[in-house]
C-alpha cells in the first residue's frame, strides 16, 4: 500500500493515517468494518471539496461501507432558508464526489440508531463524537473520534491506526458519577448531566461511570447524554454498570477492582436545576426553538408530534426539527409528520441546525439573538454563529415554539 | 539567540516553527470558538474573544468536543488564516489529524503550564523533533 501498488489514493491515505498513528504512538494497524465520515461545503470549503475530487481523481474507493454525517443544505429548504445558490451547488459536488468514491451519502448523525450497529469489540472509524462515544459505550464497539479525512482515510485502506478507544487501557472507567439523587425525566436533562460532567472534565481520555439510575435508560437518553460528554467534555467513553456491556459491575468498569480514593460526583435534580436557570434572555426574545444536533429519532419525532397537535408556532417565532432521511419517511407514512407540518414547525432533512450553510446570515436577517432548545450539545456548539443559546425541557421548548416567551 | 526557557513535549508533529504566541486559559474547537472566514475567536464569552489565530503559535490547555477540525485546519490553512502550531495540554484526535492533513505543527502534554511563564506576543519556537517549545523574546 504504502509503495503505491494499490495506486495514489491508498497510497496518500495510509500515508496520512501512519503520521496521525504515529503522533499517538500506534504499533499498528487494526481492520475495520465500517466507516462513518463528516463532509459537508460548510466544514470541508473550496480546499476540502478540491481535496476530495484530487482523491477522486486518483481512483479512491471505500472498501468497507462507510456513511455520511448530517451535512449543511436540504435542497428542498435551501430557497426558503436563504442559503447560498452558488454554495449549494457546491454541495451537490461535494456529494457527487463522495458519491463517486462509493461512500453512501446517508446524512445522517444517528447512524448508531438508524443505519448500523457494531457489536462489542467491533473495529469501526466513525466521525461526528456523538456516533464515537454511542458506539464505545452503549456497543462496546471501538473507535476514536475520526473526522472527515480520517474515517474517509479508513474506508480507502480498511484499516485504522490502533490507539486510544482502540486500546483495553484506555477503555477503563476512571471516576465515578452518582445519578441516585437526579430523576432526569426529560431528554434535555440527560445533556445536562453530561455538561455537568464533560465540563468539569474535559479531557478525552476522562472515562466517567455512571451509578445509581433506578429504570432502565432509553436509547435516546443515552444519545443526548453521550453527545453532550462529547461536546463539553470532548470525551469518547462511557460506562453504565449493569446497561453497557463493558460494564457488568463497577469494579469491571474501572478494569478490575475501584480504588478508594476514585473521585465520586453527585449530581441531584438540584444540580439538573441549577443548569436551567444558569440561561436567561439578555436583551433578546425566544423566537428560535430548535430540536436537533442530534438529530431526532422516530420516538422523538412521534412524540413531539403529539405535542405539537393542535397548536401552531407563534407567528414571528420559528421551530426547526432535523432528522433523516429514513426517519423522516417512516414518519410521514405514520402520520407523525403531518401535525407537525400543520403546526408550521420545519422539518430538515439530512442536516444538522447548528452547521446550516450560511446560519449567520440567518441569525442577522431573522433579527435572532437566543436560541433555545433541549439539546445540550447545540446550546454548546452554535457559539461560533454568535448565538446566545438557552437550554429548556422538551415540553417547555414547544411551549416556547407556541408562545414566543420563555419559560 | 539565547533561550529563555524550555518547555518539553509529549507529543509532537510537523516541522520547525517559529511565531508570536497566543496563550489561552480555556479550550478550544474551530467550530464552536472559531470565525472560519475571519481567524477571530467568535464565541461569545470566549476568553479569546476577538483575538485572531492567524500566524500564532496558539496554546490551548484542552481539546473542546467537534468533529470538525478535521476539515477545518485545511480549509483555513487554504484561506490563509492558519496558525503557525497549535500547542494543546491535552487535545482529541481530531485535531491531530485535522493538523496532520493541514501540514500544520501540533504538540500535546507540556513539562510546565505555559500560562505565566509565556505571554501573548511573546516569540517562540516549536521543534517537533526535539520535542520542545523554546522562549526567545518576550514581547515589547
Amino acid at each position: 500500500m504504502l509503495g503505491g501498488a494499490q495506486g495514489p489514493a491508498v497510497q496518500r491515505a495510509l500515508q496520512f493515517q501512519l503520521e496521525v498513528g504515529r503522533f499517538f504512538g500506534a504499533e499498528r494497524f487494526v481492520p475495520i468494518t465500517n466507516a462513518h465520515m463528516m463532509g459537508d461545503i460548510e466544514v470541508l470549503g473550496d480546499a476540502g471539496l478540491a481535496l476530495l475530487r484530487e482523491f477522486q481523481a486518483a481512483g479512491a474507493r471505500a472498501r468497507i461501507p462507510i456513511t455520511t454525517n448530517a451535512r449543511c443544505v436540504d435542497f428542498a429548504w435551501a430557497e426558503r432558508l436563504g442559503q447560498d445558490a452558488g454554495e449549494c451547488a457546491k454541495e451537490r459536488e461535494v456529494i457527487a464526489a463522495l458519491q463517486a468514491m462509493d461512500v453512501m451519502t446517508t446524512d445522517t448523525c444517528i447512524n448508531y440508531q438508524t443505519l448500523y450497529q457494531p457489536h462489542l469489540g467491533e473495529r469501526v472509524a466513525w466521525g461526528d463524537t456523538g456516533t464515537c462515544i454511542y458506539a464505545n459505550s452503549v456497543f462496546g464497539a471501538r473507535t476514536n473520534f475520526e473526522s472527515g479525512p480520517a474515517a474517509m482515510a479508513a474506508a480507502i485502506t480498511g484499516r485504522t491506526p490502533e490507539y486510544g478507544f482502540q486500546l483495553d487501557r484506555h477503555r477503563r472507567g476512571s471516576f465515578v458519577v452518582d445519578l441516585s439523587a437526579a430523576t432526569l425525566a426529560d431528554l434535555a436533562d440527560w445533556g445536562a448531566v453530561g455538561k455537568l460532567v464533560g465540563e468539569s472534565h474535559q479531557n478525552y481520555y476522562a472515562v466517567p461511570v455512571f451509578v445509581g439510575f433506578r429504570r432502565p435508560p432509553l436509547a435516546d437518553e443515552l444519545k443526548q447524554l453521550g453527545c453532550a460528554l462529547a461536546s463539553y467534555g470532548s470525551m469518547g467513553m462511557f460506562h453504565m454498570p449493569g446497561v453497557t456491556p463493558e460494564a457488568p459491575s463497577l469494579d469491571a468498569a474501572f478494569g478490575g477492582t475501584v480504588s478508594d480514593d476514585v473521585e465520586r460526583m453527585v449530581i441531584t435534580d438540584a444540580s439538573i436545576e441549577a443548569v436551567y436557570a444558569g440561561y436567561d434572555l439578555g436583551d433578546g426574545d425566544a423566537r428560535l426553538v430548535v430540536f436537533s444536533g442530534p438529530q431526532l429519532s422516530l420516538f422523538e419525532i412521534k412524540s413531539l408530534s403529539e405535542k405539537f397537535a393542535g397548536r401552531r408556532v407563534a407567528p414571528g417565532s420559528m421551530c426547526v426539527i432535523t432528522t433523516s432521511n429514513g426517519v423522516i419517511s417512516a414518519a410521514e407514512k405514520l402520520g407523525y409528520l403531518k401535525p407537525l407540518e400543520d403546526a408550521g414547525v420545519a422539518v430538515l432533512e439530512g442536516v444538522c441546525f447548528y452547521i446550516l450553510q450560511n446560519l449567520s446570515v440567518m441569525r442577522e436577517k431573522n433579527g435572532w439573538k437566543n436560541m433555545i432548545s433541549n439539546s445540550a450539545k447545540i446550546v454548546n456548539i452554535i457559539g461560533a454563529h454568535k448565538f446566545r443559546t438557552i437550554l429548556r425541557r422538551t415540553d417547555d421548548c414547544v411551549d416556547v415554539a407556541c408562545t414566543g416567551r420563555l419559560v | 539567540m539565547s533561550v529563555l526557557a524550555t518547555i518539553t513535549l509529549d507529543r509532537a508533529f510537523g516541522p520547525v516553527v517559529e511565531g508570536a504566541a497566543l496563550v489561552s486559559e480555556e479550550g478550544f474547537s474551530p467550530r464552536y470558538d472559531l470565525d472560519r472566514w475571519s481567524g477571530l475567536i467568535t464565541k461569545p464569552g470566549h476568553k479569546l474573544e476577538g483575538q485572531s489565530i492567524r500566524d500564532r503559535i496558539c496554546f490551548f490547555p484542552t481539546a473542546k468536543g467537534g468533529i470538525a477540525a478535521g476539515w477545518a485546519f485545511y480549509d483555513i490553512k487554504a484561506k490563509g488564516i492558519a496558525p503557525k502550531a497549535f500547542i494543546f495540554g491535552v487535545t482529541n484526535p481530531v485535531m491531530v489529524q485535522g493538523a496532520v492533513l493541514a501540514g500544520i505543527p501540533i504538540t500535546e502534554g507540556w513539562s510546565e503550564n505555559p500560562l505565566g511563564l509565556i505571554g501573548n506576543g511573546d516569540w517562540v519556537r516549536v521543534d517537533p523533533g526535539r520535542q520542545v517549545i523554546e522562549l526567545l523574546r518576550r514581547a515589547a
